[in-house]
């Protein structure tokens, strides 16, 4: 945690009789202190337009950084060399999930292997808790950093094709580093497990 | 063509003009107050619609017209709406007897750019100005909404009380120049800089500032709409056209407050001579005395909290009405002695 600087303001005693109360009054009086105030915004009017201090973000054409482990919505993801699903169909997310939002389908295909035909997240209710990333196995679901989610219908925010990674994307798919993989320096964090309490 | 109908036609085409220019001056003014109080609070202000959002003024127009207009069901149907075009009226017609620009020659006319060149146009626009007050009083009174009515008895005794400071405060200038026309008091300062008015009546100038802060509704003195405490105060229960109206004669009575201001203290539309190298010209001159006025109303709506109603009170009647008074008397003193 970043050090803390506290610095003590001067707090004026509160004038207890009505000559007090004139004397501050004309003393504020003398030392203009609206005008005083009139100079601070002027100055703050002169830094925003001048010296590049304006705060707006024009949201839209830009937007602010977002923390790299941010969870927004999720996304699916594949194997880069088979670009086969990750997912395994083990149901630990749908399992862990606190507000009851995912819900797969799974069966065994021909070559016997466990595949996920419809895997659907009902943003509606979800709320991006990370349990699902946290709990899953394989890396599979995972939350992205896309957070601009606005639809017509509703249908449209839990189909599982707009999670999962499409393959002609899937080169530009890199190692990913946002939430539901590993935390870099996770091994130092790691604390063994004491065997005596 | 006669005189008399040329006159009848010129007067026509000037009142016109006046609520044309004075209307879309409004609403640039909402554009310029939202732009600059973004400034000053480090945003960008409007900025998607036009040109550096520059038409948001017609979205914003649009949107008035074509908004419902409500009117309350216990209310006072007559009354409420006809309380709105009482306050647009009255601010513009006080606008008659202000003389804007210098003369000028125009299809070999000398035209003034002044409606009715009455010979106590000030006492005119104070008049005008404050028959305004039924718009809010009856508007509120009317519409069945006690955070209106409570709103218009605010409006009352504000405008009331501020009425006046300002008569005082306009009397001791009154009372150096002789005469009550504006054009008389603009012709009083032609000398330059050096002739103003506020270099021998400051302390009037300063109090007619405070009390058209307070006549125009502005921010130390905004108590009529003050949200937190009356909702909106008396336009409350109005939406659409007739709360705009309510907001245009408020425009353009702040336009007439910048115009008395700058005629009656800042050598109105007199050329001001720079370092006898050249002069600005009259026009241009008192518009950018106006433009500063306006600028200076914007300023300090963004810079100083509001007062309280009753701190509003004690300002008016204990500090601002005594000083008037004895400005009045040291004045009239002064012009005694000098005979």
């Amino acid at each position: 945690m970043a050090k803390q600087e506290f610095k003590t303001i001067f707090i004026e005693e509160y004038p207890k009789t009505n000559w007090e109360a004139f004397t501050r009054f004309m003393k504020r009086m003398m030392r203009f202190e609206l005008f005083k105030g009139l100079g601070i915004v002027y100055g703050v009017m002169h830094r925003a337009l001048f010296k590049g201090e304006m705060h707006t973000v024009e949201y839209p054409e830009e937007t602010l950084p977002i923390g790299p482990r941010y969870r927004a919505v999720h996304k699916l993801l594949r194997f880069m060399e088979s670009e086969a699903e990750r997912c395994i169909g083990c149901g630990l997310c749908e399992k862990i999930c606190i507000s009851n939002c995912i819900r797969m389908d799974t069966h065994i295909d021909e070559e016997s292997r466990k595949v996920v035909p419809e895997y659907t997240i009902n943003l509606g209710r979800c709320i991006f808790c990370g349990y699902c990333a946290e709990v899953c196995p394989e890396l599979a679901i995972v939350h992205g950093q896309r957070y601009e989610n606005t639809s017509e219908q509703r249908a449209h925010f839990v189909l599982k094709n707009d999670m999962l990674t499409p393959l002609d994307r899937l080169k530009s798919q890199e190692e990913f580093p946002g939430y539901g993989a590993v935390t870099p320096h996770a091994d130092e964090l790691i604390k063994k497990t004491p065997l005596a309490y | 063509m006669s005189d008399t109908t040329f006159l009848i036609i010129e007067t026509l085409i000037k009142a016109a003009v006046i609520v044309l220019v004075f209307s879309a001056l409004a609403g640039f003014a909402t554009y310029v107050e939202r732009k600059i109080l973004a400034f000053m609070q480090r945003r960008l202000g409007p900025t998607i619609v036009g040109p550096k959002g520059l038409l948001q003024v017609a979205a914003d127009g649009i949107k008035l017209f074509t908004k419902e207009d409500i009117i309350p069901q216990n209310a006072n149907k007559f009354v409420y709406k006809i309380a709105p075009v009482i306050t647009a009226a009255t601010a513009f017609i006080a606008m008659a007897a202000v003389p804007f620009i210098p003369s000028f020659e125009l299809f070999g006319h000398t035209i003034n750019p002044i409606v009715a060149d009455v010979n106590v146009g000030i006492l005119f626009v104070l008049g005008a100005m404050a028959v305004g007050m039924y718009g809010p009083l009856l508007g509120g009174m009317s519409q069945n909404n006690k955070w209106g009515l409570l709103g218009a008895a605010r409006t009352v005794i504000q405008f009331l009380s501020f009425e006046v400071i300002t008569g005082l405060s306009l009397l001791a200038p009154l009372m150096i120049m002789g005469s009550l026309s504006l054009i008389d008091i603009n012709n009083d300062q032609t000398g330059g800089i050096s002739d103003w008015i506020i270099w021998s009546q400051p302390v009037a100038f300063i109090l007619f500032l405070i009390a058209a802060f307070a006549e125009t509704n502005r921010t130390p003195f905004d108590l009529l709409e003050h949200e937190a405490e009356i909702i909106s105060g008396y336009a409350t229960e109005y939406s659409g056209m007739r709360w705009g109206m309510f907001f245009i004669g408020e425009y353009a009575n702040l336009f007439t407050v910048s115009f008395l201001a700058s005629i009656v203290f800042l050598g109105g539309f007199n050329p001001i001579p720079v370092f006898g190298l050249f002069d600005i010209p009259g026009t241009l001159a008192i518009l950018l005395k106006v433009a500063a006025f306006i600028f200076f109303f914007l300023w300090t709506r963004a810079t100083w909290p509001h007062v309280r109603p009753d701190q509003l009170m004690w300002l008016c009647w204990k500090v601002l009405m005594p000083i008037a008074i004895i400005n009045l008397l040291i004045t009239g003193v002064v012009i005694l002695a000098q005979g």
